[in-house]
């Protein structure tokens, strides 16, 4: 077992090392020329040329990826034989001249509202989405099921933006059910970060939730027709645990994988609602980027959503070990 | 007062129905049969005869928003078919138990045998963990599983076959159930196992004093174990008594069928095995006279067409013998005699 994390562990460094490589010489080979980009309205080609070697820029692809290799372990230093050198410390995941700012300090202020997007809306998605799935196998074919499938399939293919608009203005502007979003941490002021966050939770969750419902129906569905439920029944077990302990159990599998990568993925940042809702992530952190063309801060969050897409396929694949006893680690 | 002389399960005109899309499917059409404790019933028949669907709804184990039941299921005197589904739950597991066909989908792959015994004690029992499993370390020990301190926290994928089946037959027994109905507990079992697995389910029987209903189509087993047999055929019991009667007194064509199918050692040829031609009725259209006239070979000594229009009744021919066939008692006697002598004397 140990071994086996240790052995997964190594490959997914190597993974991110290749990863990392592969996103480096694509953005090298973008049209965009971030020399030209930094250098502003009375721009010479001398201007230009300095700029290059500023942002490190005046030198082969490979030798630049070297540069950033040491730079995430090490730290670097931007033109440093400059009269005003730039300091980007371990880890520097490379710098934002737009911005003047390191791209991994930028990251990580943007961070925490993410990840209390992506955990709040995940723990309701998993909540009702898993409760009504259930509901729905148990009652499969009748008017519940055909209802909670119906409203899944409704939330499914309404698109959020247009949910997250429609929110903002009935419930926000219309009928000012609640204040204007405006995120604070929820250890500063935890009621407004609740009256901020609690739409795009239930937005996003709807989403993902619609998934959930119709996954879990039909994994309960599958598995309620194993022989291991019916002697579950034989034993005189009552209906509510044959169906927790028993079949949810059985069909929880699939459901660990999905939520695990969506999870993830979120963590990569929700673009279309963190703008709608003005939350300061990295999803919003990411269109602005693009927006200035500030490649530095796009490289490190592809890097960054990257690396959390590839921790979750870890930490799902042991889960399968302490869901199933038959998966062996080796 | 010794209740040993009433039978423990009594039977009597049990149907049972599914509403399909198709239409009505008759499953099971009243089928009445008993059993007392220490005594083996086996039910006989071909897949999809009903003798499944006979066993899931004594136990209640049909869904009762996909199947209408109907008639009696007496357990030691109370309707099974008339509790409430709590009521049934609570005598599944502890009055009644059931092993079934294959025990390696029967036993739930994520949780240890342990977990699994131990839960089937505390649903009925107030008891604490603790003692629920030594219950369950003593029920391994009893079914023969060796090194049980060891296997208690095996999985049942770390188990053989023959091992998983024991394992299933101690989770059944583990609460002294009065009934034990096994449901095809051997087919999925290799053939040296199955005969330790039929001996292990008669000794415990023997040690409980259980009523056991054995469903199988192996009458190999039928003889070594049962006492009475009941054959089904088309969702109906074609013909029943005791095991004597039925093997050496068969009446009914479809029984007789079956034993002239049976492999034997002292025939030479494999030739010689006699299959009963065609396929058993779909129960969605069963013919509309015997269920058995299209594959009978007899059916023309009967005057009239009875065969294709009227059902037969179970008739009562003495000895605890019943009979569903419109061949009078000279016509069934000439027919057991041919078969029979044929079988014994390979065709002669």
């Amino acid at each position: 077992m140990s071994a086996y994390v240790v052995r997964r562990v190594l490959s997914m460094i190597l993974l991110l090392a290749l990863l990392s490589l592969v996103v480096f010489i694509l953005f090298s080979l973008l049209p965009a020329d971030p020399a030209r980009l930094t250098c502003g309205k009375s721009c010479t080609p001398e201007i230009i040329e300095a700029n290059r070697h500023r942002l490190g820029l005046d030198i082969p692809v490979f030798a630049q990826y070297w540069e950033f290799l040491k730079g995430l372990f090490f730290g670097r230093t931007y033109a440093a034989n400059s009269p005003d050198p730039v300091q980007c410390s371990a880890p520097c995941l490379g710098y934002s001249f737009k911005r003047g700012e390191e791209v991994f300090v930028l990251i990580k202020e943007r961070l925490p509202a993410t990840i209390w997007l992506a955990f709040g809306a995940f723990v309701l998605w998993l909540v009702a989405g898993i409760s009504l799935g259930i509901y729905a196998a148990l009652r499969r074919g009748r008017w519940q099921d055909r209802t909670v499938m119906g409203v899944a399939l409704v939330g499914y293919s309404l698109p959020s933006f247009f949910i997250g608009l429609v929110a903002i203005f009935f419930i926000i502007i219309r009928f000012q059910l609640l204040p204007f979003p405006s995120y604070v941490s929820p250890f500063e002021n935890p009621l407004q970060f609740l009256q901020t966050m609690i739409l795009p939770w239930i937005i996003l969750a709807t989403l993902y939730a619609a998934f959930y419902m119709r996954l879990t129906r039909n994994q309960m569905l599958e598995v309620l027709g194993d022989d291991y439920i019916r002697t579950a029944r034989a034993k005189g077990l009552p209906e509510r645990v044959v169906i927790r302990k028993h079949a949810l159990r059985a069909g929880l599998t699939p459901i660990v994988t999905a939520a695990g990568l969506d999870l993830a993925g979120l963590l990569g940042g929700a673009i279309i609602l963190e703008s709608i809702f003005s939350l300061p992530g990295i999803g919003s952190l990411a269109v602005n980027s693009v927006n200035d063309a500030d490649l530095p801060v796009i490289v490190g969050i592809t890097l960054v959503a990257a690396t959390f897409i590839i921790v979750a396929n870890l930490i799902v694949d042991l889960l399968y070990a302490v869901i199933d006893p038959r998966v062996r680690l080796s | 007062m010794t209740t040993a002389a009433q039978p423990f399960l009594s039977v009597d005109g049990l149907s049972v129905t599914f509403p399909t899309e198709d239409g009505r499917v008759q499953a099971v059409d009243g089928v009445s049969f008993s059993v007392e404790r220490g005594k083996t019933l086996a039910i006989v028949g071909e897949s999809g005869s009903g003798k499944s669907v006979t066993a899931q709804a004594i136990m209640g184990l049909l869904d009762r928003r996909l199947s209408v039941v109907t008639g009696h299921a007496w357990l030691a005197g109370r309707d099974i078919v008339a509790m409430s589904d709590d009521e049934v739950r609570h005598e599944r597991g502890s009055s009644m138990a059931m092993i079934f066909q294959d025990p390696m989908s029967s036993l739930h792959p994520f949780y240890r045998i342990g977990a699994q015994l131990s839960e089937a004690v505390l649903v009925h029992q107030k008891v604490s963990k603790h003692a629920a499993r030594e219950q369950a370390l003593d029920m391994l020990n009893r079914v023969g599983i060796p090194d049980p301190k060891t296997r208690i926290d095996n999985y049942p994928h770390q188990l053989s076959g023959g091992m998983r089946q024991r394992v299933m037959i101690a989770m059944a027994l583990i609460n002294s159930p009065s009934l034990l109905i096994a449901d095809e507990p051997t087919t999925a079992l290799d053939v040296t196992v199955q005969a330790q697995i039929l001996e292990l389910i008669g000794t415990l029987q023997q040690e409980y004093d259980t009523a056991v209903v054995m469903i199988t189509h192996d009458l190999g087993i039928v003889a070594d174990i049962a006492d009475n047999v009941a054959v089904m055929y088309g969702g109906r019991i074609v013909e029943s008594g005791s095991v004597d009667e039925i093997f050496y007194h068969p009446q009914m064509p479809y029984t007789l069928g079956l034993l002239a199918s049976v492999p034997r050692l002292d025939q030479v040829r494999a030739e010689r095995l006699d299959p009963i031609p065609g396929n058993p009725p779909s129960p969605i259209s069963l013919p509309p006279g015997c269920v058995f006239q299209p594959r009978c070979a007899y059916f023309d000594r009967v005057a009239g067409h009875a065969c294709q229009t009227v059902r037969p009744e179970l008739l009562d021919i003495g000895r605890g013998h019943r009979v569903r066939c419109h061949l009078d008692s000279g016509q069934r006697d000439q027919v057991a005699s041919d078969v029979l002598a044929a079988l014994a004397g390979g065709g002669v």
